[in-house]
């Protein structure tokens, strides 16, 4: 079994972001005050560095589309995907944390 | 052109049609108060950023357009912060710009240095920490457009002093920031809650804040005449239909009138429009219309099955919403629901005893209301006297009455009416305050002699935390700590001292005609009014218990 799925049920959210200072303090904030524990991010830029892609391992909570919907409001935040616990974006990480 | 960034900050401001700035001077944002000397805009001194926070969010509050408050870095932005929280709590537009450390020394631990930005994530509906002058160009229309749009919010812009200073060239002036146009709405899902409306045998309509934000409260009374909709509203609601429509079933919840509270256990369809179905509207949730289907509307899409899971919902402004739903919506007689609702409403009115008694809490509102028509607007405090208003203040205008709902704010009421005077000087405005409020922001007193608004502060004057006694009393086995005040200055001697006329209606001959007289004289004013110390608000629900759990009397005696 993958490192990634300890415990419960993990999904993968692929948000498209703003590339600014303060854009991860947003969506951490947001599920940090919600006692919302991500379990992985990853942010790297994407294009001409105007935007970022934010990927974020979360429990599947009742709470998530909760939780998505607040995401959609942030301002910085101009996308919000959901996909499987094993997106391979996250599995191909596996080998730096063991 | 060529301008320093603090002269494009103004400059955009004018353009935007802000006509006063609240707010205190200081270090970081001196270059925009030098921009300011000349310009139009009339910057109103406040002597606390917190007041400046209030003033501002008084006129938003009052137009429902975004106002604008300055303050320092440091420890003026760590002042303005419960303004801003309160504001996003209760979604106000207000755009809050703070000066900040030059960019070179953010992260120095320099000189009236604090992260306002990290401050004000979680308390804003957007902030915004500005790295070049021209970039201003962009974020001042956005940061009007964010407070305006969809569900209003507070807006900080964070701008360091090189920024202010900065030289910058710019060819024409951006458009200044409007609202966002609303969502497109479903009418497939009007049809259903039309249906669902049709269908119900005791449904009550349930309106909130949202509908005084977006202008629906004739929508309300039509959408409930037409279908014979008994209506209860929340705290920030009240206003949204006259308090004296046969519909109208006055304030749920915590301080909610018994029939009030039971005509929702009896309800089968809970119609929510502009609400969010808040703890102190709700009680324990489980239990709250526990009968009722709920449909709900709402601006804020997240708050749609946040709280209560909706069986239709629809994202959409309450006006625009409320007129497609009246289109389509047929006469409904319902006699027998109606009656019944009236019916309650006679075996289990709200009390109000003491109205005609000036030295008791009902009996002060009342009086003041006699004095007033409904062109006044009402601002509260925090605690007991703003329950006591919410439950016996005729409110018949939607945007009557400001007050701290979601945050509850002790302190809110009197910079928030002089926000309100600034705003429609024409009117008058009347706060009632209790002694505890009274010195939260009591320094704004000076900004009110020097202005000399049309403000009539009422302090409804116990001697005590009212509403911490209160709780106390109830749930505490009558212990009072930390809820008397042992040093007790009286209001009308410190209002003095500030330059601003006030009485004492406190033994004298006709407190009555005091009152009338201070209330009738232009210009400020401030009113001390004893209350009995025992007195309670009541009906209550317990905190966290079930709304039909009321309680009327005092069921444990005081120690």
């Amino acid at each position: 079994m993958s490192v990634l799925n300890l415990e419960g049920k993990r999904t993968v959210l692929e948000l498209t972001v703003a590339n600014h200072p303060g854009v991860m303090s947003h969506v951490c904030g947001l599920f940090a005050r919600r006692a919302y524990n991500v379990e992985g991010v990853l942010c790297m830029p994407v294009g001409n560095g105007d935007c970022s892609r934010i990927w974020l391992m979360v429990n599947e909570t009742e709470r998530l589309g909760q939780m998505m919907k607040h995401l959609k409001k942030l301002e910085d935040v101009f996308e919000v995907g959901r996909h499987g616990a094993d997106h391979e974006v996250f599995e191909r990480l596996e080998a730096f944390f063991e | 052109m060529e301008m320093t960034g603090a002269e494009i900050i103004i400059k955009l401001l004018e353009r935007q049609g802000i006509t006063h700035i609240c707010g205190m001077p200081g270090g970081a944002n001196l270059p925009m108060y030098d921009a300011l000397h000349q310009s139009e805009i009339k910057h109103v001194l406040a002597r606390h950023e917190q007041g400046a926070g209030f003033m501002a969010q008084g006129m938003a509050r009052t137009t429902g357009k975004p106002a604008v408050c300055f303050a320092t870095s440091g420890p003026g932005a760590t002042n303005l912060i419960t303004a801003i929280a309160d504001a996003k709590l209760d979604s106000i537009p207000l755009v809050a710009i703070t000066g900040q450390v030059p960019l070179s020394m953010i992260g120095t631990d320099a000189f009236q240095e604090v992260d306002t930005y990290g401050l004000t994530v979680p308390i804003t509906k957007h902030n915004f920490l500005v790295r070049s002058a021209a970039e201003l160009l962009d974020v001042i229309p956005k940061a009007f457009c964010i407070a305006m749009s969809g569900r209003p919010g507070p807006v900080v812009v964070d701008v360091p002093k090189d920024v202010q200073l900065q030289m910058t060239t710019f060819d024409t002036w951006p458009e200044m920031g409007c609202e966002k146009p609303d969502v497109k709405i479903d009418d497939r899902v009007l049809d259903d809650m039309v249906e669902m409306i049709e269908n119900a045998k005791r449904p009550l309509f349930f309106v909130g804040g949202g509908i005084v934000a977006s202008g629906a409260s004739d929508l309300v009374c039509q959408v409930a005449e037409r279908a014979h909709l008994p209506t209860v509203s929340t705290l920030m609601g009240l206003g949204a239909m006259p308090c004296d429509h046969p519909l109208f079933l006055g304030m749920l919840g915590m301080h909610g009138a018994l029939y009030t509270n039971m005509a929702l256990e009896l309800c089968d369809l809970i119609f929510a429009v502009g609400v969010r179905f808040d703890d102190r509207a709700t009680g324990k949730v489980a239990q709250f219309c526990s009968n009722a289907k709920v449909i709900h509307i709402d601006i804020d899409e997240s708050e749609l099955g946040k709280i209560k899971q909706p069986v239709l919902a629809l994202e959409a402004d309450a006006c625009a919403a409320l007129q497609m739903l009246y289109d389509r919506l047929p006469q409904i007689a319902r006699p027998d629901w109606v009656a019944s609702v009236h019916r309650l409403k006679l075996d289990y009115p709200l009390a109000i005893p003491g109205a005609d008694d000036v030295y008791k809490p009902y009996g002060v509102i009342s009086h003041v209301a006699h004095a007033l028509d409904d062109t006044a607007i009402v601002t509260t405090d925090v605690g007991q006297h703003q329950m006591w208003v919410a439950q016996a203040f005729p409110f018949r205008r939607a945007g009557q009455l400001l007050t701290s709902g979601g945050l509850g704010t002790m302190g809110f009421g009197v910079p928030a009416a002089m926000g309100a005077a600034l705003a429609e000087p024409e009117r008058t405005v009347v706060c009632f305050s209790g002694d505890g409020s009274f010195l939260m922001n009591v320094q704004e007193l000076a900004t009110l002699a020097e202005e000399n608004l049309n403000v009539k502060i009422v302090v409804m004057n116990n001697g005590y935390l009212g509403m911490v006694r209160q709780q106390q009393t109830l749930f505490y086995g009558g212990r009072e700590e930390g809820s008397l005040f042992q040093a007790q200055p009286n209001p009308a001697h410190i209002a003095r001292a500030f330059g601003v006329p006030a009485c004492d209606l406190g033994g004298v001959e006709d407190p009555v005609g005091m009152l009338h007289e201070m209330l009738s004289a232009p210009g400020p004013c401030v009113i001390n009014a004893p209350i009995g110390e025992d007195e309670m608000v009541f009906p209550m629900v317990p905190p966290g218990a079930a709304n039909k759990d009321m309680i009327s009397e005092v069921t444990c005696e005081r120690a």
